[in-house]
């Protein structure tokens, strides 16, 4: 019995909101991998991209509130997606036409590109403060918990409670069915294969007659879509505010290179890796500890690792560590 | 004729000495700087009492009482310093209302008004670190310590019998020292702070830090952020992990917005805001408004600081700082009649006849410790998904 409790302790605190939060970071360091292999630079702008994804749901998702339309227990917002990732492709495909074609014509180094997409950022970020504001927008509807802490104690008879949101299990389904599908797509459609032919080997690519403008187009579909469901997931999961957008930037692209940048399958354990260790290592284990160890032996402290004032360093220490010891990541990506 | 009634006053004057000079009051407070737009009003409501108690005729047998304005600049110790020393030496200031910035309060204190043994009663120095100050019991303050809340919170909270609480606190100055204060109000009083950690404001996700909450545990998470900020945060995935089902909102924390935010769950949390229910509050506002200024911040504790001075030297007897500060506690507090805004004259009256008084003036002064404002705190719980004040403290 006491061990049951300290799993659920474990899988309450740690176990299902780092699976939603992981979710979350893997689609996002998804979208930065798909960037990075395909068109050679760290695209900074994504944050904001996935800010704009979001802030069209949460339009979207007002407007279908007004004319009472709703998916029931399950989040408005979902209706108000399809939406979303369709005017974060083309807003994606448009910066692409304006900025980072004139920059592929010149065949600039990759760092141009990285500061190029730096100012990209500040301007998606002014145009989403111009267009919603800086204000927090909580946009869930629909039933608030799977299951609730005080319905699974009593169903149990455990002494502690577990709670699913909504929110995470619509998260961790919506990014296991759509990993599946790039995989799928990248794998086994001629498109995928071109794709990653191009991003393979360039001159190649192109002599096998390989149309690279189809190709970064499709990159930047990709990716605008990734971009909004991502979005979209993570503003659902907590609420959607744009600064927080910018400073999610740091643990996606730490997701992506921990897993090794320019391989999907790396983005996904990446973000995986950045979540469960944020959460495991500024965990509190004093309750664990009570309830596994002897009577006589339970903690009087916290038995806390790392205060979570540190919780930002420590996607800075993962990456720094893979950086040194395994410069190309977990799944052998390209180094940066 | 400008002769006979200068020598006539002179004799005058050695007849009765009481009538030896005016009394003087010195105002400093910041009317440049940072807080210059509040000033003017604060240093009406201090020259409002002054009037007030000149109009009277009751104080010191018909004494006529001046004052004269210093400028503190809030910010720069040195110029507020001079500004202070010039007050005292060359203008000949019995007492001083101010100054208004915690910081330059503290170095006109050590370095002009103990110097000179002058008393100074702050009307918005608030900082903690003056309650301990050595002040040779010069120094007073008509606003509450940050570290009173701390008080309140503790209070509430014990009187509730909640005796073990985990804290989050925003990182920053007013969160620390709030923080600071809860956990040793609340030590002292026999309960105990489980966990104390900082969050940050602006971050999407608080799991992490109410995980590290929720294993601490605790009868309340105590929030002491900001509502619109990574207060919320806390709170909201306190709810959505089950690890918090009632909280403690210090005045940061109150406002409509958060229960609206939050829904029904809220229901139950319970908070504190500064507010009085005292008459006085709404009385300083009507007087104020015939008087041609507005009754904002710190106003009424400007009002009531130059008020409690004049009080003071009428129990006392005498404009000497040295002589009335021991009055200062006395017409501050029970026992005797109370006083209010506008009743200064029956006040001056009371003391005269050797009656006590208890003065509570606009912001229901009650000096506490080494002579600060016990500060009045609205008592909140949210019930129906609305702040609703169930009381005062």
């Amino acid at each position: 019995m006491d061990s049951l409790n300290a799993l659920v302790v474990i899988a309450n605190f740690v176990v299902v909101p780092g699976l939603a939060y992981g979710s979350q970071l893997a689609l996002g360091a998804l979208g930065v991998t798909m960037v990075y292999s395909v068109l050679r630079f760290s695209n900074f702008a994504h944050g904001e991209l996935m800010s704009f994804g979001a802030m069209i749901t949460v339009l979207m998702t007002w407007w279908l509130q007004e004319q009472n339309i709703g998916l029931g227990v399950l989040p408005t917002a979902l209706i108000a997606l399809p939406v979303a990732m369709l005017m974060t492709i083309f807003l994606a495909l448009a910066t692409d036409k304006v900025v980072f074609s004139y920059y592929r014509q010149k065949r600039s180094e990759s760092v141009t590109y990285l500061i190029v997409s730096v100012g990209v950022m500040f301007t998606f970020g002014g145009l989403i403060r111009f267009i919603i504001g800086p204000a927090d927008r909580v946009f869930t509807d629909g039933q608030r918990f799977l299951l609730k802490a005080r319905a699974f104690k009593k169903m149990t008879g455990l002494n502690e409670g577990l709670a699913i949101k909504t929110t995470q299990g619509v998260t961790i389904i919506v990014a296991v069915i759509v990993v599946a599908l790039i995989f799928w797509f990248l794998n086994k459609t001629k498109t995928g294969k071109s794709m990653r032919a191009y991003s393979d080997n360039e001159d190649l690519a192109l002599l096998s007659g390989i149309n690279p403008e189809r190709v970064v187009m499709i990159t930047w579909i990709i990716t605008g879509a990734l971009a909004a469901l991502a979005g979209t997931l993570y503003g659902l999961d907590k609420s959607y505010k744009p600064f927080t957008y910018l400073s999610l930037l740091l643990p996606i692209f730490a997701s992506a290179i921990v897993g090794g940048v320019g391989n999907p399958v790396g983005a996904i354990i990446g973000g995986y890796v950045i979540a469960f260790s944020e959460l495991f290592i500024t965990f509190a284990y004093k309750k664990v500890a009570t309830y596994m160890l002897p009577g006589a032996w339970a903690p009087e402290g916290l038995v806390q690792l790392l205060s979570t004032d540190y919780k930002i360093a420590v996607s800075f220490v993962i990456l720094l560590v893979v950086l040194l010891i395994r410069p190309t990541g977990l799944f052998a990506g390209k180094t940066i | 004729m400008k002769k006979l009634l200068s020598a006539s006053l002179a004799l005058a004057m050695m007849a009765t000495p009481v009538f030896a000079a005016d009394v003087k009051l010195g105002i400093i407070l910041g009317y440049t700087g940072p807080i210059e737009s509040l000033t003017p009003d604060m240093a009406m409501g201090a020259e409002l009492a002054i009037s007030e108690a000149n109009e009277s005729g009751e104080f010191m047998s018909g004494t006529n009482i001046s004052s004269v304005r210093g400028d503190s600049t809030c910010i720069d110790s040195a110029a507020a310093t001079a500004a202070a020393e010039r007050l005292i030496t060359s203008d000949k200031i019995n007492a001083m209302v101010g100054a208004d910035c915690s910081g330059v309060t503290t170095a006109i204190l050590q370095n002009v008004a103990m110097a000179n043994g002058v008393v100074m009663v702050s009307p918005s120095a608030t900082s903690p670190a003056l309650s301990t100050i050595e002040d040779n019991d010069l120094f007073f303050r008509t606003a509450p310590s940050d570290a009173r809340q701390g008080e309140v919170v503790a209070d509430i909270l014990t009187e509730k019998g909640m005796m073990s609480a985990a804290m989050s606190y925003v990182n920053n100055d007013y969160g620390k020292g709030l923080a600071d204060s809860i956990k040793a109000n609340f030590e002292s009083r026999g309960g105990k702070i489980t966990i104390s950690a900082a969050h940050e404001d602006g971050k999407g996700d608080y799991n992490a830090e109410v995980a590290a909450l929720a294993q601490a545990g605790g009868d309340i998470l105590i929030v002491a952020g900001y509502l619109d900020q990574g207060g919320k945060g806390i709170i909201q995935a306190s709810l959505d992990t089950g690890a918090f089902d009632m909280f403690f909102m210090p005045d940061g924390m109150i406002g409509d917005a958060l229960p609206a935010a939050i829904g029904p769950d809220l229901n139950g949390s319970i908070g504190t805001v500064p507010g009085t229910d005292s008459p006085g509050a709404a009385k300083f506002s009507d007087m104020a408004k015939a008087a041609g200024f507005a009754a904002g911040p710190f106003a009424p504790e400007s009002y009531d600081a130059a008020a409690l001075i004049l009080l003071a030297m009428q129990s006392a007897k005498s404009s000497d700082s040295q002589v009335f500060k021991s009055h200062m506690m006395k017409v501050a507090n029970a026992p005797g009649e109370k006083i209010f805004p506008g009743e200064l004259a029956k006040g001056l009256k009371y003391l005269r006849q050797g009656l006590s008084i208890d003065y509570v003036g606009a912001s229901a002064v009650e000096l506490v410790g080494a002579g600060e404002s016990a500060g009045n705190y609205a008592e909140i719980e949210v019930q129906g998904g609305k702040n609703v004040t169930v009381g005062y403290r």
